[in-house]
């Protein structure tokens, strides 16, 4: 099929630079005007191992998610043409050095001297890999400009390699062209410029940005760290505080305390460090201080699958920490609701007072889709005070809608006293139970602010038809490339999940004959939900928990298997 | 009327003899002295009989969770620089449950200053035994006596990297009074062993009336010097032990040139963070 789709996998052992390749090749395919999707897995290991990126293009239309068929595959080790040949189309070709090919069986295999040709183009073997993706593109029809954009850009700021590198695809562009051997699947050239390839890590940090955060702070942890790196990069010239705590524990305390004084902070984690987190979101909601926590999901229970994705912490975002308290759980499904969110998650946290979950998971966070453009979203005040304290000023004072004014320490003629024992407006301790009980209220009151926005915002429905499948997160985009396949099938996201925006989802349910329900966990959280909240038993639900997202392949067949679409 | 100063007005409730009380007046006597105002101060307290200071400390406060009131305190600096930032502290909070947070933060030489109310026993939760809590002494969960090795903080403080380490004691107002002074003073992360007595739980005022002494001069000339200062064990110094210069933690953020605590709601200029991504 000429132009329309392109799938593209890059495999090798760590430390072979399979991930430069792979974003090299989404760059050079973005850069041929594609829609491009790119994926990743890879092992809990710095060498050694399998890894692998999966490359998709479609020109014209937006690309959501992975497809099981490949229509190219450069292999920078045997162990990827074993693993992966068989997903091969026909007229698919296995791209490899010589050396390797040896060991391959069967198959149509470009085998060219990939080391060899990148020593000659005076660059570090390791190379090979952007000689063996020249040729690649060579044999798909694709062109060699945008390819060497693509090189440039990736090694832009480090010395010769740019140039070495873009020596070495030209190189292997020319071997590929002279070849003979031809993908099936080829390259169309129609470029769109302006276009973002954007993570969903990169696109919450950015949100959080634009969202004015001034104040980081985090411990590395797997797959979330991605967001401290670029911040720690971009500090300087943002001008803001990035923090890395000793642990978890500090991280969200450092956030709390820069919160309470005044500075817009974010923490981002996964699993593991949001478990440790849970207290401090207690405190958060009891000192009512504003706090936007990112969890990055991954496969648990425990340690689990550190670099394999999950939706397997809903529950736990929703009830995490001891007693009770009013929160904002949501969960963007895509790069631009990513940052979407994360804006208004800190603006959420900001004008109500409130701890606010953003729930991502390794799928979204570390996958990356094209961009046409950003929203125009900012930062809102909230109801932080700035100057001077009106007479007779209560930090925690009792309001109509549970949202006391807050002032920062330094504040003239103020003494901003956060606690986190029940407290009076003052905040003083306090265990009378008329005061105990009204300020339990009052805190709840925020609810009705929550609840509106989760009402408006927290459904969204793509196409129409009437059997709705279900999801939240990033199982969107998996069901988004699903539903091209399907009719009569109309995909409901759950944006929000705390509060959960039962009348939004029972409207747009209306009239739908069956509902079914798909999510990344072992339990089906989400199903869970719509059973309490709705009452509604779904007529099939679908679950994966192996550490891998879900394929629009199982989504078609689930939605068939059900009778439906 | 340096004793009525920063007071919220709020009866102290402690039990009789609490070292809680010296502190709270050495603390109060410090600020006056130093002529600060209590809008720029924050003081955050963590969990146990200490943790009430803030309830009648009349500055900015935050009573925090149990073991985490330095990352809040180191959080409260980062985020504006201008304010005097304060943390207190027990033995429990400190040296156990949030001894980690204690130990970055001298690395780092945050610049909080810690004062950690050491009553060599948990008493708010009726008398377990504690970090520092010596051999022997026979507590609710110890009533065969104490058969753990305690800590020692100032040794162990030392060899974190803290730039400024003293001890004091809750009965010598006066000297604790002096002790605080200079740990506001002191550029970077200071922290202060306060030793006190629990008449309750574990009333170490006899012993500690025997045993401590004022250090004489400035303290220790040399790290060398302070570590055998933190190993003396027939008598207990008082006063400084160790002071030292280093850069602080808030100065690697000096590019924050706006404190993040005051900068508002203001959205940067990302244009050329995006065009990372084109």
């Amino acid at each position: 099929m000429a132009g329309g789709e392109l799938s593209i996998l890059v495999g090798g052992p760590a430390g072979a630079g399979v991930f430069a390749t792979g974003s090299i090749a989404a760059r050079a395919l973005l850069y041929h005007g594609y829609s491009v999707f790119a994926t990743n897995e890879y092992p809990s290991l710095i060498r050694g191992g399998h890894q692998w990126v999966l490359v998709r293009a479609r020109m014209g239309e937006p690309v959501y998610a992975h497809r099981r068929r490949l229509d190219a595959i450069l292999a920078l080790d045997a162990e990827t043409i074993r693993l992966h040949a068989g997903r091969l189309s026909e007229g698919g070709l296995v791209v490899c050095d010589e050396r390797v090919a040896e060991r391959a069986h069967g198959g149509r295999v470009l085998a060219l001297p990939l080391v060899e040709l990148a020593r000659e183009a005076g660059a570090p073997p390791v190379a090979a890999n952007v000689v063996g993706l020249g040729a690649l593109l060579a044999a798909a029809g694709g062109r060699l400009e945008p390819l060497l954009e693509a090189v440039r850009r990736h090694y832009r700021g480090r010395g010769d390699l740019a140039e070495a590198n873009a020596r070495a695809a030209s190189l292997g562009y020319r071997e590929g062209s002279r070849a003979g051997l031809a993908l099936g699947a080829r390259i169309a050239y129609a470029p769109r410029g302006g276009r973002l390839l954007l993570d969903g890590n990169s696109a919450v940090a950015l949100g959080a940005l634009a969202g004015g955060m001034s104040f980081f702070a985090a411990y590395p942890i797997t797959p979330a760290s991605p967001m401290l790196h670029l911040l720690a990069e971009v500090q300087r010239e943002l001008g803001i505080v990035v923090v890395q705590a000793e642990c978890e524990l500090a991280a969200i305390n450092m956030a709390i305390g820069a919160a309470y004084a005044g500075a817009r902070a974010v923490v981002a984690t996964s699993g593991p460090g949001f478990s440790l987190m849970a207290e401090s979101l207690g405190e958060a909601a009891m000192a009512e201080v504003p706090i936007v926590v990112v969890d990055v999901q991954r496969a648990g229970p425990s340690t689990g699958l550190p670099t394999h994705t999950a939706q397997g912490d809903l529950r736990f975002a929703i009830h995490a920490s001891h007693g009770e308290f009013p929160r904002a759980v949501i969960a963007p499904g895509d790069p631009v609701e990513a940052y979407e969110l994360a804006c208004e998650a800190l603006n959420i946290a900001w004008l109500l007072q409130v701890p606010v979950v953003l729930l991502t998971d390794k799928f979204l966070g570390e996958s990356y889709w094209t961009v046409d453009g950003l929203p125009e979203v900012g930062p809102a005040e909230g109801s932080v005070v700035r100057g001077r304290a009106p007479s007779g000023y209560a930090r925690y004072a009792i309001t109509g809608d549970g949202v006391s004014p807050m002032l920062v320490p330094g504040s003239e003629g103020a003494r901003v006293y956060a606690n986190t024992n029940e407290h009076d407006e003052h905040g003083y301790v306090t265990t009378d139970p008329t005061t105990v009980k009204a300020m339990q209220e009052k805190r709840f009151r925020k609810l009705a602010k929550l609840r509106e926005m989760a009402e408006r915002e927290g459904v969204k429905t793509y196409g129409s038809g009437s059997v709705a499948l279900l999801v939240w997160g990033s199982t969107k985009m998996v069901a988004l490339e699903a539903l091209r396949e399907l009719s009569g099938v109309k995909v409901v996201q759950v944006v929000w999940l705390e509060p959960f925006p039962a009348g939004a989802l029972r409207r747009a349910l209306e009239g739908c004959r069956e509902v079914l329900v798909a999510e990344n966990n072992a339990t089906g959280q989400l199903a869970s939900l719509v059973r309490q909240h709705l009452l509604l038993e779904p007529r099939a639900v679908l679950l994966r928990y192996d550490g891998r997202p879900l394929e629009p392949e199982e989504l078609v067949e689930f939605v068939r298997g059900a009778g439906c679409g | 009327m340096a004793e009525r100063a920063f007071d919220t007005g709020r009866r102290p409730q402690w039990c009789p003899g609490c070292g809680n009380y010296g502190i709270l007046a050495a603390v109060r006597l410090a600020l006056a002295e130093l002529g600060l105002r209590r809008e720029e101060v924050v003081a955050v307290s963590g969990i146990g009989c200490h943790g009430r200071i803030t309830e009648y400390l009349d500055v900015n406060a935050f009573h925090a969770i149990h073991g985490r009131a330095v990352p809040v305190a180191e959080g409260v600096k980062l985020a504006n620089p201008g304010l005097t930032v304060l943390v207190h502290t027990g033995d429990g909070d400190a040296y156990s449950i949030g001894l980690s947070h204690l130990l970055h933060a001298a690395r780092r030489n945050a610049d909080i200053k810690v004062i950690v109310h050491d009553n060599m026993v948990y008493a708010l939760t009726a008398g377990q035994a504690g970090p520092t809590t010596p051999r022997g002494v026979r507590t609710r969960s110890t009533p065969a006596g104490n058969t753990e090795e305690p800590f020692n903080p100032i040794l162990l403080l030392l060899a974190s990297g803290a730039t400024f380490v003293a001890r004091g004691f809750s009965d010598d107002v006066q000297h604790l009074k002096e002790l605080i002074k200079r740990a506001v003073r002191h550029r970077g992360f200071a922290v202060i062993d306060v030793l006190q007595p629990c008449p309750t739980f574990y009333d170490s005022r006899p012993l500690l009336r025997e045993k401590v002494y004022r250090l004489s001069g400035r303290g220790a000339s040399s790290l060398r010097e302070a570590l055998e200062l933190a190993l003396e064990a027939d008598r207990i110094p008082i006063g400084v032990i160790y002071e030292a210069e280093r850069p602080t933690f808030e100065e690697s953020f000096a590019h924050a040139r706006v404190p993040p605590a005051l900068r508002g709601a203001a959205k940067p200029d990302l244009s050329g963070l995006l065009a990372r991504f084109l």
